[in-house]
Parts: C-alpha cells; structure tokens; sequence
C-alpha cells in the first residue's frame, strides 16, 4: 500500500487567496462526505471512528488555522498541512491513547491533499485477485471497508494492541499481524504466508510450507466449525474451557461457543456509574441470572475490582500519583468492608436461592489483587463466614506468585490475571502505549512466575485457573497448562481455536513446549522456541 | 444571555474519541457558541472535536462550559448530560 504523501512545498501560492480558499473548503467538505459515507457503509464500531474523522476534516479551529495560513499566501495544501501538523503535534505530546489518535488525523489531512493534488488517496489497493494487504498502519476509514473476499490477511508495521487497526481487525476477524517491524522490506509480487496465531510472517515460503499452511487454514476451518467438545488435550487429560464474562446476559452466546462454565466473572458492571453501592437485593437478582444461565457449572466471580484508576465515588475518590500501585482490588474493598460483606452476602443468596430451585451452579469467588498470606487468609475467612463454600485469590502481583505456596495453603484455589501480572512483573503500565512492548505475557518472567504458581497447586492439590487474555492465545494455553494450570478462561471467540490446539497435544508436549518457552530470554525468543517445540512432534488429533 | 455550569467527567476513558465527538456534535448543533474549559484553563470551542479532545479530559476532571445566546440554559442542561453519563459503560 502507498505511504503517506510527502509534505506539500512551502512555496507561495500562484492563485489569489479567495481561489485557494474554495479549494480548500471544497476539498474538506468533500473528504468529510466520504468518510461519512464509508462509515455509514461499514456500521458498528467503524462508523464511530469515522464520524469523528469526519467531524476532523470540517473542525472549526482546524478551518480557523487553515484560515490564517490561506490569507498569509500559502497554498491550499500547504495550509491544510499545517493546520493538521498543529494538532497532530498537540495530540502527539499528550502521548498514549490521545497520541495514537494523531494517525487518524494524518489519514484525514492525507486525504484532505491527495484530492487538492488530484492524485489517488493512500489507500488500500484493488488489484482485482485475493492478496495480502501490507501496510505501514491501516487507517480506520480502509480497514472498515476491507474486501474480505479480496484481502487475505493484514500486516502491518506500526501500531500497538490499542490502534484502531488492531481493534478493528479483531472485530471483524481479519488474519493480521500488526507491529511486524520486516513488514516494510516487502515487496509488490512477493508470496507470503501470514501465521496470526504464531504473530509471523514467513517470505517466500516453499512448496511444502505453503502446503502446510493450507493444511492448517483447512484444519482451522474444520475445527471453528466443528460442534465444541470439552476441552482436552490428545491423551485425554482435561483442561475444562471457561469464559470471561462482564455481564449475565452474555451466558447463552458463551455456551454456545462451548464454555463449560465461568472462570472469570466481572461484577463492575453493577457498581459502574451509579453514585452508591448496589443493594444486596439488586445485586442477587443479577447473580441469579449468571449462576442459572450456567447451571450445573462451574461460576467463577471476581469480587469487586476497582479502585484508583476506575473511581467509585463511594469507595475510592482520593487522587493517587500510582494508581495501579495504589489502594484498589481487594485494598479497597477492605477498607470499606460493609461494601464487601454486601457483595459476599448477595452471592451466597443468590447461590442458595438458585439451588433451592434446582438450577444452581457450582458457585466459586476469588478476591483482585492479593498481595500477601494475610490478605488471603482474611478473604477466604471472611467469605466462607458469609456461605460462600469455595474462596480463593487472583495472582496478579508477582509477591503472591512467588509466595503462591504459602497463599495456596489458606485458601481454595488461585486464579492467575495474566493482564496484571505482566504489567506488575514488567513495570508496564497496561494501558500506556508507550511501554506496550513490554506488555506480552510470553515474556520468561511472567512463565515462571506462572510456573510457580502451578508447582504450588499440583504440590497443594488444588487449581490453578487462568483468566487473563493470555489464555485466549492458543500456543501461549498450552505453554500455560504445561506450567501446571489446570483450567483456562478466555473471551468466548477464542474458545474453538484453543480447544483445537489443545487437542493436538499430549501433557508431556504440553510440559516440554512450556520448558522451551522458560529457557528463552525474551518474549520473542520464547514465542519461537514454543513454536518449534509444539511443532517437532504434534500428537496427530 | 451568557451562562456556565461547572461539571465533572463521567466517561470512564474520559472525553476521548467517542464522547468528544458526540460532545462536539451536540454543541454543534446547538446552534450558539459554546465554550468549554478544563479546570481554570483557556476556554476552547465546545465545536471543536480536535479542540475538546486537545483538552485531554479523563474522568472525574472538572469542565466548565459557557454558553452565549437564546436558549443557553437548555444547551447547557443537554451539554451538562452528556459530560456527567459514562459513554463506555452504555
């Protein structure tokens, strides 16, 4: 795909001002209709983002700094330029998510020239046969409107899991490796095979390994479309697939996609926007909802996680320098125990009352962000004084992994938070794009520290859950479930390919793709290390 | 007639994106100037989806807007609404 144009030459315009002024508006009024029209044709999540751009192109301060520069004697180009430049800059400065947004606003300044120049937008290329589309970052307006008859798989060389392009490509289930540095060496022409699962590009593949990747896409295909199964690996050893779930209406959807119960509930949703704590009524008749919709299943609910950085007025409202290191998860919800004694209370109601009725789950609570023995000890006390009969503790913070032993012998299981995890053990922000590269959890550290945490279940006899969106990554699952974990959780769509990995390996690969992924000195090196391990002797399925 | 009203953020990801825009929208279509400040900062053009976003608002900040005109206090009442409800939590 062709890059940006260059920058228009800063050279006075030849026209008179009024004439550069109508191109000028006539080129942002037109960009703005097209990105409206592609929005309206692409619906969803797209059309929000390209309203806003379009909302862009006809700003009225950027009409006011085009302004300016137009009656300086610039030309129209130069001073759509410009404007642009001003608050792509001011975007760029305040940096994370506000700074990514500067790529949406040179995709509109790049239209906005491309038509004053009356040369082709960037944009995505139609050569009229299926292909890979290559590209330095997508803009919004292109990957909402990509052919997925005609684009076979996106690469991308910039942008993080927080671009728009990696959001998108998620929603519409597009093959796609964004942030692969080679992408920009490719060349027109050049066959590919594109591994979305491995995060890699394979050039110029030979005979055998493109038949093998046809082999696996039919294999993919045949297992997405397969009735799901309980999770298991070839020799028959269990691994029960569990969803994340954030609201109880979600239970049918995610049965349906083959979750065989909840490994991790959020119950945010109740205590979001709402000025005080729920009601123990309110909150058991939705905890009602959830236990009957997976009745007969495994439940298993996250006490209320937040705190600084997803402020509740009742429960947290003082400012903090360090909000992740601050007083959230189980830290605030103890230092206003009658909120946490109500919760407990709603589920262990809502728990006899399903029961009584006979269509009761197998109910299971887990407190955030545990740090130490003693939290443990009192969360598990303070919810088995409630009736809730299984207690246990998430493992987000690396002090409770490496003391996951001595936690494992207070309460009834643990349940690993991959997302927090690596943010604590890698001293990433989660939700800072600046640090993302060091936010992946096949980095060694965040293994073994899941490998603690495994030996001390199999040593405690108790499970060690996975709810984290390391679970949604089929190889990483079975890396995580050969360091000793006994079930995973993940958002419902990834349930199939990871049932379908699963399945092609026995525990002893399981264990020896997860001592080659330990062995690595970083994510990279681990992620290959797996992959040439799983795939020297696969099991056949 | 100018008016103001002092409110606090209610969107989770704060007046990013999807609530900017229909923030700009609305005041937009308001069909008065309207202006809006973060804190005790330079008022900007309530418009202005690249001004309100530059402002770079996170939940719980305060903003102020003012409004110029026939009708101020109904736009500001719909403005205030849709600053205070959590976008992202809908």
């Amino acid at each position: 795909m062709a890059d940006p144009l260059p920058a228009p030459a800063d050279t006075p315009s030849a026209a008179d001002v009024d004439s550069e002024r109508a191109r000028a508006g006539d080129a942002l009024a037109a960009v703005a209709r097209e990105l409206e029209s592609r929005g309206a044709r692409a619906g969803g999540a797209a059309q929000e983002v390209l309203e806003a751009q379009a909302m862009m192109a006809e700003d009225p301060s950027l009409a006011d700094e085009v302004e300016s520069r137009l009656a300086a004697g610039k030309t129209a180009e130069r001073a759509v330029y410009e404007a642009f430049a001003s608050f792509r800059d001011t975007l760029a400065e305040m940096g994370g998510y506000l700074g990514e947004r500067a790529a949406d606003l040179d995709d509109v300044a790049g239209r906005i020239i491309a038509r004053l120049q009356g040369v082709a937008a960037p944009g995505v290329p139609e050569p009229g046969h299926p292909f890979v589309l290559v590209a330095r970052d997508l803009a919004p307006a292109d990957t909402a409107l990509l052919d997925l008859d005609q684009v076979l798989a996106l690469v991308t060389s910039d942008g993080g899991p927080t671009s728009h392009t990696a959001i998108l490509a998620r929603e519409k289930g597009i093959v796609a490796v964004v942030g692969a540095a080679g992408a920009v060496d490719l060349a027109d022409g050049q066959t590919v095979i594109v591994d979305a699962a491995a995060g890699a590009v394979t050039v110029d593949p030979s005979a055998d390994d493109l038949a093998d990747a046809a082999e696996r896409a039919r294999a993919h295909a045949a297992a997405a479309s397969a009735p799901p199964t309980a999770g298991a690996l070839s020799d028959g050893t269990p691994v029960p697939l569990l969803a994340n779930l954030g609201k109880p209406g979600d239970a049918e959807a995610a049965r349906a996609l083959g979750a065989e119960g909840v490994g991790l509930f959020r119950t945010e949703f109740l205590f979001l926007s709402s000025d005080e704590a729920p009601t123990v009524a309110a909150q058991r008749a939705e905890y009602e909802r959830l236990l009957a919709g997976f009745a007969g299943t495994k439940v298993v609910v996250r006490l209320l996680d937040a705190g600084a950085d997803k402020p509740l007025p009742f429960l947290n409202d003082s400012e903090e320098e360090n909000p992740a290191l601050g007083v959230r998860g189980l830290r605030a919800l103890r230092s206003h125990e009658n909120i946490l004694r109500d919760q407990l209370t709603a589920l262990a109601e809502a728990d006899a009352a399903t029961r009584e009725r006979g269509e009761g789950a197998d109910l299971w609570v887990m407190a955030p962000m545990v740090a130490t023995v003693e939290e443990t000890r009192y969360i598990t006390a303070l919810a088995r004084e409630h009736g809730i009969r299984t207690a246990g503790v998430m493992i987000e913070i690396p002090a409770a992994a490496l003391l996951a032993d001595r936690l494992l012998a207070h309460t009834d299981f643990a349940s690993i938070g991959t997302n927090d995890l690596t943010q604590y053990t890698m001293a990433a922000d989660r939700v800072l794009g600046a640090v993302a590269g060091y936010q992946d959890p096949w980095h060694p550290a965040v293994l073994r520290l899941v490998a603690e945490v495994g030996a001390a279940g199999r040593a405690h006899g108790k499970p060690v859950g996975i709810c984290g969106e390391a679970a949604a990554d089929p190889l990483l699952a079975l890396v995580l479930v050969g360091l000793g974990a006994t079930t995973l959780s993940m958002a419902p769509a990834a349930l199939a390919d990871v049932r379908a990995l699963l399945l092609t390996h026995s525990l002893d690969d399981a264990t020896r793709v997860a001592e080659a992924a330990l062995a690595a000195d970083d994510a990279t090196a681990a992620r290959a290390a797996a992959t040439a391990a799983a795939s020297s002797s696969p099991t056949p399925a | 007639m100018t008016l103001s009203r002092t409110v606090r953020i209610g969107s989770s990801h704060g007046l990013h994106a999807r609530p900017a825009k229909l923030f700009a929208q609305a005041a937009r279509d308001a069909g008065i100037p309207v202006t809006v400040a973060k804190g005790d900062g330079t008022p900007v053009n309530a418009a202005s989806i690249l001004g309100v976003i530059a402002l770079g608002v996170d939940q719980g900040d305060e903003v102020t807007l003012t409004a110029d005109g026939e009708g101020a206090a109904g736009v500001l009442d719909t403005l205030a609404e849709l600053l205070t409800t959590d976008h992202d939590a809908e």
